[in-house]
């Protein structure tokens, strides 16, 4: 068990180390450059002043040198300021981390609740009307662009009922109340998105695992239907869900981002966005550095609930 | 195949019990519908290119570009001369949402095939060649798939070129969006292929056929390429049919943010771009847009899942 924990733990440190080099050479080759973005406010530089400013701050040094430095400083814990926000960068993120996690983790389990059943309803009466409906639903929700989803979602509950508001987040003072009223159309919008996938994963799952043979033995034993989806084939249909939630978590994190960003909801996703087009080079890179991370530990978890829930599996079976 | 044909042991209780068995015309009526659908997706996408293919003549029949700009007669209702009213600069929807079809068709079945390549690449040098360059490979594979890709794609999408060593002609050319857009998702789009295409190698390469022509003193290539791709075609077809629309997804989505096809080349996900700001007033602008994404999207999926059910019956109890 430490052993494989360490090793994927490992993997996913290696991982994240080649990901921070390659976003960070991938940020330096974005538009513009921070000396230049310096200059563009002040009309006294000169030329020279830039120069001296770059080599004071290292930019005039190859990529590798300036990876380095980066990297000596962020592992000392400081990532830099943001351009943006004139503020460290992990007290502009830790915050809206908070956000995210809440958006991402309160619309997972909502597919869940909603993916579960559905799945299983479709499954156990194959090719059935519900079956049907199941399946047209997910790919309906599988094809919808998220970003559209959400305009349909202003245009229906906030521009013709006015039900929600159309965007933004509770002043810190409001009441619950208000702050429910915020979360209600994103959250609605990110699990639409997500349950398509979900459901038709669990139907699948569940398809399978009747076949088996015990399955077939307990319908012998005069078992009930419902006994034996709910005793005996859910829990082993259920399984390989783990596997799908943890590869979820990449698609989730796009997902946020374009909930988010169509909301002004102040999480992660919309923060990068912003950054992105804002030339926050250190806020950029630290925040897709953690949302990597983030879905790095993500999936090491579920790889660890994967063995941990099925006795048949040995840890050293994952290592080649 | 335990569920193609009836097995005549099995009573009627038991059809009808049995998790995925069902009556035979159950199954006929399932397979009649199934392939229905991907045939009207079919229709619908033959329709659609079409109609995209058309879109210079519908422009001169309306006497419009799509590009021009009429400040004079801005969200205009539907009318003779424009079948679905202008946009926030005049232009005429019908013939932007033809020319932006062809953009977003272009870019989606150019990646396609190319994401195509590159994952029948990966997944035959991994499903044939094995040990260390497979578990590399797949590595690869599964580090790309558990990756928040839509933040990398907006940082690959923003890269400015001239840092890369391209002119700035180049990089500012009408076309270095489409190129980019295309490369860009196809970087990210081949896993889902060479998960595939590696499984299917892994057992192929074990087949008699394989080991007789190996024997007969076949090259890796001639092997790979003469008896294993073929074989592999079904897997390939299906999920680059399906991958068709999550390049459709993601285009719309970067060009919807200002990273994908730039104005004023009209795309479906960019002439989403400026429709939450008016949603108020013309709601019907954010509405076409999405509709055609919607419903392209939906008909590749409908096809792909259809190609499955007649190229890969094996497959079709486990979906």
């Amino acid at each position: 068990m430490i052993r494989f924990l360490a090793t994927r733990l490992l993997q996913c440190l290696l991982v994240l180390a080649v990901m921070s080099f390659l976003i960070y050479a991938l940020i330096g080759l974005m538009p513009g450059d921070p000396i230049d973005l310096m200059i563009a406010a002040n009309p006294d530089f000169t030329s020279a002043d830039a120069a001296r400013l770059k080599a004071l701050y290292g930019l005039d040094q190859p990529l590798l040198k300036r990876y380095g430095n980066w990297l000596t400083s962020a592992l000392g814990g400081d990532f830099g300021y943001s351009r943006l926000y004139s503020q460290p960068v992990l007290d502009v993120i830790g915050p809206r981390l908070a956000n995210t996690a809440l958006l991402v983790g309160i619309s997972l389990a909502l597919s869940l609740l909603l993916a579960i059943p559905l799945g299983i309803a479709a499954a156990a009466r194959p090719y059935s009307v519900i079956d049907y409906l199941v399946n047209l639903s997910c790919f309906a929700g599988i094809s919808a662009p998220p970003f559209w989803l959400a305009l349909m979602a202003i245009m229906l509950f906030s521009v013709t009922l006015g039900w929600f508001p159309a965007g933004g987040q509770a002043p810190p003072g409001a009441s619950i109340w208000e702050g429910i009223q915020h979360a209600v159309l994103p959250i609605g919008v990110l699990t639409l998105a997500s349950v398509g996938g979900f459901t038709r994963f669990m139907r699948a799952s569940m398809l399978q695992t009747l076949r088996q043979d015990f399955i077939r033995t307990a319908s012998a034993k005069g078992m009930t239907r419902t006994r034996v989806i709910y005793g005996h084939a859910l829990r082993n249909a259920l399984l390989p869900l783990v596997t799908v939630i943890a590869l979820s978590f990449g698609t989730l994190f796009s997902g946020a981002l374009i909930t988010e960003t169509m909301f002004a909801w102040l999480g992660m996703g919309k923060t990068i966005y912003d950054a992105i087009l804002g030339n926050d080079f250190n806020l950029a890179l630290v925040g897709l550095l953690m949302a990597t991370g983030m879905t790095l530990l993500g999936n090491v978890l579920a790889d660890i609930s994967y063995v941990a829930l099925d006795p048949r599996l040995d840890f050293r079976a994952e290592e080649p | 195949m335990p569920n193609d044909t009836a097995n005549p042991t099995q009573t009627a209780l038991e059809r009808a019990r049995s998790p995925s068995g069902q009556s035979p015309m159950r199954r006929r009526i399932r397979r009649f519908l199934d392939h229905r659908l991907a045939l009207l997706s079919g229709l619908v996408l033959a329709f659609l290119c079409g109609l995209a293919l058309c879109a210079p003549l519908i422009a001169d029949m309306l006497g419009t570009d799509g590009v021009t700009a009429d400040l004079f007669n801005r969200l205009a209702p539907s009318s003779a001369s424009n079948p679905l009213g202008t946009d926030e600069a005049g232009r005429d929807v019908l013939v932007r949402l033809l020319y932006g079809g062809r953009v977003s068709l272009a870019v989606a079945l150019v990646t396609a095939i190319i994401t195509a390549v590159i994952g029948a690449a990966v997944g035959l040098a991994a499903g044939y060649f094995g040990g260390p360059l497979d578990s590399l490979l797949m590595r690869l594979t599964d580090g790309v798939i558990a990756l928040p890709l839509l933040p990398l794609l907006i940082v690959l999408a923003a890269v400015d070129l001239t840092k890369l060593g391209f002119t700035p002609e180049t990089a500012s050319g009408q076309n270095a969006n489409l190129y980019r857009i295309v490369v860009i998702i196809a970087l990210v789009g081949w896993t889902t292929v060479a998960r595939l295409v590696r499984a299917e190698a892994l057992s192929l390469r074990r087949r008699d056929f394989v080991r007789a022509a190996i024997a007969q003193g076949a090259g890796p290539a001639r092997i790979l390429f003469v008896h294993i791709l073929p074989n592999c075609a079904s897997p390939l077809v299906v999920a680059t049919t399906l991958s068709i629309g999550n390049i459709i997804l993601f285009e719309s989505v970067l060009s919807f943010l200002g990273l994908g096809i730039q104005p004023p080349t009209p795309s479906w996900g960019n002439m989403l771009t400026n429709a939450q700001d008016i949603i108020w007033d013309s709601p019907l602008l954010a509405i076409w847009p999405g509709t055609l994404i919607f419903v392209t999207v939906i008909a590749f999926n409908f096809l792909g899942d259809g190609l499955q059910d007649a190229l890969d019956p094996k497959a079709l109890s486990n979906r």
